[in-house]
């Protein structure tokens, strides 16, 4: 290394995983101060390349192992795509039925999230013995039957997927033009029982939040604090109403003002999305093409948007159902502005979404079409190209094939709800760095609220969460810039910090 | 006496082999009670560097998912092998390459070309693509090297015992931690799991007629299943008559056929292979013309008969006009 000696180096490696293994490498100036930090992606499978040559009915089936956590999202997203290859439009209740098991999913998924890995920051404490920050200090502080409330909800959210899709992980009940089976009478009786659990379930959930979180001005104040703060473009589906809905519509665009920057078709993305590379991370970092790749900064001339919980209410009018609509009036009138630049809030969005997930279910497993034979249409249209997107747990998902004319895939475009929020991670790791690391002094605040800044987005290091506890393990090291250890910091899953 | 130690570890995977350990429910409390997790990054810690401190082979069992696919995981599975006694392959992406295994169609530099400068909403005029190490204003930032080819675990280190499945089921996961508890452990190299094909368990094998031909294959897509009727007897592909059972036939509660992720049986070699022929011996014609014309229906053998093996089989990889190194 020629010209920099003194320059030092801070590694956080390894974090759990994102989609694979997470990193960050914190370079400081001669003065201590944070340079630059580097949020890096250090894994690629290239779903996109082996696409090609497969038939595209066998998309939904292989693109869900791009995720075994949000399988039924790829699953999904691949199925509508391949819906629109074969030019079909589903059956009424084929669609319900694919409607109906997507509710089902994501409000296990948040659910999920809530209890298990955001959850415990707020429920237990940021500042509580890390040794109890996690699912069995919720467990803790809010009851046992509790606990085993969040078990079984899971568990019987999981069965109606189960139940439609073969398995949770990796299902198999979409094809162009709707699903695979019919639901039996039985199964939609089975199928209201959960859903109105289900509902009371997220009613549960919501006061719980706001009696734990919202009444306690220390994290009302960690909320709406400037380390977890920035001031992006906010994307997510919404209904005709520009409501938000997890399954289909049009995507919209908000400012960081909160204006209406766009609202378009999702076969229109590519007029609105790009995607930049940089050399030190396999993930590509999406941007919004009108405005353009300015690196990762934030404000109205920076194409950086954001996706997943927060995103989507900022990016939509209301919700569909009422108790959820409800619970998202009173966020904004809470908060008083409209967009919520705060990304600690996700938690609290997070919440309002299981409500309409489960109200939604409520309606879709009522409803006496579901029991319809009729769930799919045969295709006769000769295939070409097609998009499809849901709004995964984690924000946007588009996929994209183009296929010869037996249906064989010839190209495949893939963004995922990571990828989205790629740009706006790394500039809240910086930014939670910047604020915390001077020179040599590095304490345990820095790995908290590096870890706080990534777990607000990032639930998919949830792979874990539905999992079992344990605080996201760090060691941090200061280096030379030719690699010299200067100093090293690990913290256990335990909570001890050993020096 | 204290309990054995146990590791679970991840490669190029998807997260749904630890999904799958999550889906013990409560049963995972006994397997918690039972052993000592000492690495399992996906819910407790990764601490690579508590592993290396450990004494060799002093591990009881290293469950090790998903497929070899870049030098960071090549390098931890060979740590785990050093320190375990037992190493299972969990899952069809680390006992036969898996889904991920397909991108042996192709190697690095193509993936690469693909995924970072041809796909639609790429914008990458000056063709940048991720480094092993990059100078950015004088900082070095690395990065694990991407190899041309996927491996088994196999491949890579000597691998125990392997539990089959895309997911494998809580139920096999459980046995074999049962078994490892036990001591009462079959010969090494055995899989996990029943040793005969999914066709022999499955609901629907009544219908299937004692003389199966079939003068059309169809896709999924084009015909409206029978949710009761032998998915082979009405023209579509079921990998079951030559799969390896234990999966609780999910995929045909789901009204669709099997598509092998539970891989062959011991008596098998090639899987896909073995498949192929099965399926050509029940086309009902003498005629090559006609022969040839009802297996154009198989529009992508590679990918249906391999879809999970391609790394595992004689076939491996596609050969690439310019081989480079790994």
């Amino acid at each position: 290394m020629p010209e920099v000696t003194e320059r030092r180096r801070i590694t956080i490696d390894p974090i759990t995983r994102l989609e694979g293994h997470g990193k960050i490498d914190i370079f400081l100036n001669d003065a201590g101060q944070v340079e630059r930090a580097y949020f890096q992606v250090p894994e690629l499978r290239g779903f996109e390349k082996f696409a090609e040559g497969r038939p595209v009915e066998d998309m939904p089936q292989i693109t869900s192992r791009i995720c075994g956590v949000c399988p039924m999202a790829h699953h999904m997203a691949a199925t509508k795509a391949a819906d629109a290859v074969y030019h079909v439009t589903p059956t009424s209740a084929g669609r319900k039925v694919r409607e109906l098991v997507y509710n089902a999913f994501m409000a296990e998924d948040h659910a999920l999230h809530f209890y298990f890995l955001g959850g415990p920051d707020f429920v237990v404490g940021p500042n509580a013995p890390a040794a109890e920050r996690n699912v069995l200090g919720v467990i803790a502080k809010v009851g046992v039957e509790v606990g085993q409330k969040v078990i079984s909800m899971r568990r019987r959210l999981r069965e109606i997927m189960s139940t439609l899709g073969g398995k949770a992980i990796h299902p198999v009940l979409g094809l162009p033009g709707g699903v695979s089976r019919r639901v039996t009478a039985e199964e939609q009786k089975t199928f209201q029982q959960v859903a109105s659990d289900a509902v009371e379930f997220a009613r549960f959930t919501l006061d719980l939040f706001e009696k734990v979180v919202l009444k306690n001005s220390d994290y009302v104040n960690l909320i709406l604090s400037d380390a977890f703060t920035h001031k992006t473009y906010y994307m997510g589906l919404v209904d005709a109403n520009n409501h938000v809905n997890f399954y289909d519509g049009q995507l919209r665009v908000v400012s960081p003002d909160g204006q209406q920057y766009a609202k378009f078709k999702p076969e229109q993305y590519l007029d609105y999305l790009a995607e930049h590379v940089e050399p030190w991370s396999y993930i590509k970092f999406a941007y919004l093409k009108p405005i353009g790749w300015k690196g990762f900064t934030d404000g109205p001339d920076s194409g950086v948007y954001c996706v997943a919980p927060l995103a989507r209410l900022n990016a939509a009018a209301g919700m569909a159902t009422p108790l959820a609509n409800a619970a998202y009036q009173q966020m904004y009138s809470t908060l008083g502005v409209k967009p919520v630049h705060h990304t600690l809030a996700n938690h609290w969005a997070r919440v309002i979404e299981i409500l309409y997930a489960a109200e939604r279910l409520k309606q879709l497993a009522d409803d006496p079409e579901l029991t319809d034979p009729n769930v799919r249409t045969l295709p006769t249209a000769v295939p070409s190209e097609g998009v499809g997107v849901v709004e995964a747990p984690r924000g946007t998902l588009i996929h994209h094939f183009w296929t010869d004319e037996r249906g064989l895939v010839r190209k495949a475009n893939l963004i995922v709800a990571t990828q989205n929020n790629a740009a706006r991670i790394a500039m809240s790791v910086e930014k939670a760095a910047k604020g915390l690391i001077s020179g040599s002094n590095i304490d345990e605040g820095v790995l908290n609220m590096v870890e706080m800044a990534f777990r607000a987005y990032d639930p998919c290091h949830g792979c874990a969460t539905h999992s079992l506890p344990g605080s996201m393990p760090l060691i941090v090291t200061v280096r030379r810039q030719d690699g010299a250890a200067l100093r090293m910091l690990r913290r256990d899953s335990d909570g001890s910090l050993h020096r | 006496m204290s309990k054995p130690k146990v590791a679970f570890y991840w490669c190029a995977s998807c997260g749904g082999c630890e999904e799958a350990v999550v889906d013990l429910n409560e049963k995972i409390l006994d397997v918690a009670a039972a052993v000592d997790i000492v690495l399992w990054p996906v819910a407790l810690d990764f601490k690579r560097k508590d592993v290396e401190a450990m004494p060799d082979g002093s591990i009881a069992a290293a469950f090790i998912n998903g497929a070899i696919r870049n030098t960071e995981q090549e390098e931890m599975a060979h740590l785990l092998r050093r320190k375990a006694q037992l190493v299972i392959a969990f899952g069809a992406c680390s006992q036969l390459g898996g889904i991920p295994g397909l991108a042996n169609l192709s190697d690095r530099a193509g993936i690469f070309r693909t995924v970072y400068q041809e796909t639609a909403s790429t914008v990458n005029p000056d063709g940048v693509i991720p480094l092993t190490a990059c100078q950015d204003n004088g900082r070095t930032v690395t990065l694990p090297g991407f190899y041309n080819t996927v491996r088994t675990l196999e491949q890579v280190i000597a691998v125990d015992y392997s539990v089959p499945g895309c997911p494998p089921t809580p139920e096999l996961l459980a046995d074999a931690v049962q078994a490892l508890l036990s001591g009462n452990l079959p010969p090494k190299g055995t899989v996990l799991a029943p040793d005969h094909a999914l066709c022999e368990d499955c609901r629907r094998k009544d219908s299937r007629p004692e003389k199966l031909t079939v003068k059309e294959w169809k896709r999924p897509h084009q015909v409206l299943a029978d949710p009761e009727k032998c998915f082979l007897a009405q023209g579509l592909l079921c990998m079951g008559p030559a799969t390896r059972s234990g999966c609780g036939s999910r995929c045909e509660h789901g009204n669709m056929p099997c598509t092998g992720c539970f891989g062959p049986t011991s008596r098998v070699r090639d899987f896909g292979g073995k498949a192929l022929s099965g399926f050509a011996s029940i086309v009902d014609s003498n005629e090559e013309d006609e022969i040839a014309r009802i297996l154009e229906f198989i529009p992508d053998p590679v990918g249906t008969l391999y879809r999970y093996s391609l790394p595992a089989s004689p076939l491996r990889r596609k050969k690439m006009e310019v081989t480079t190194h790994a």
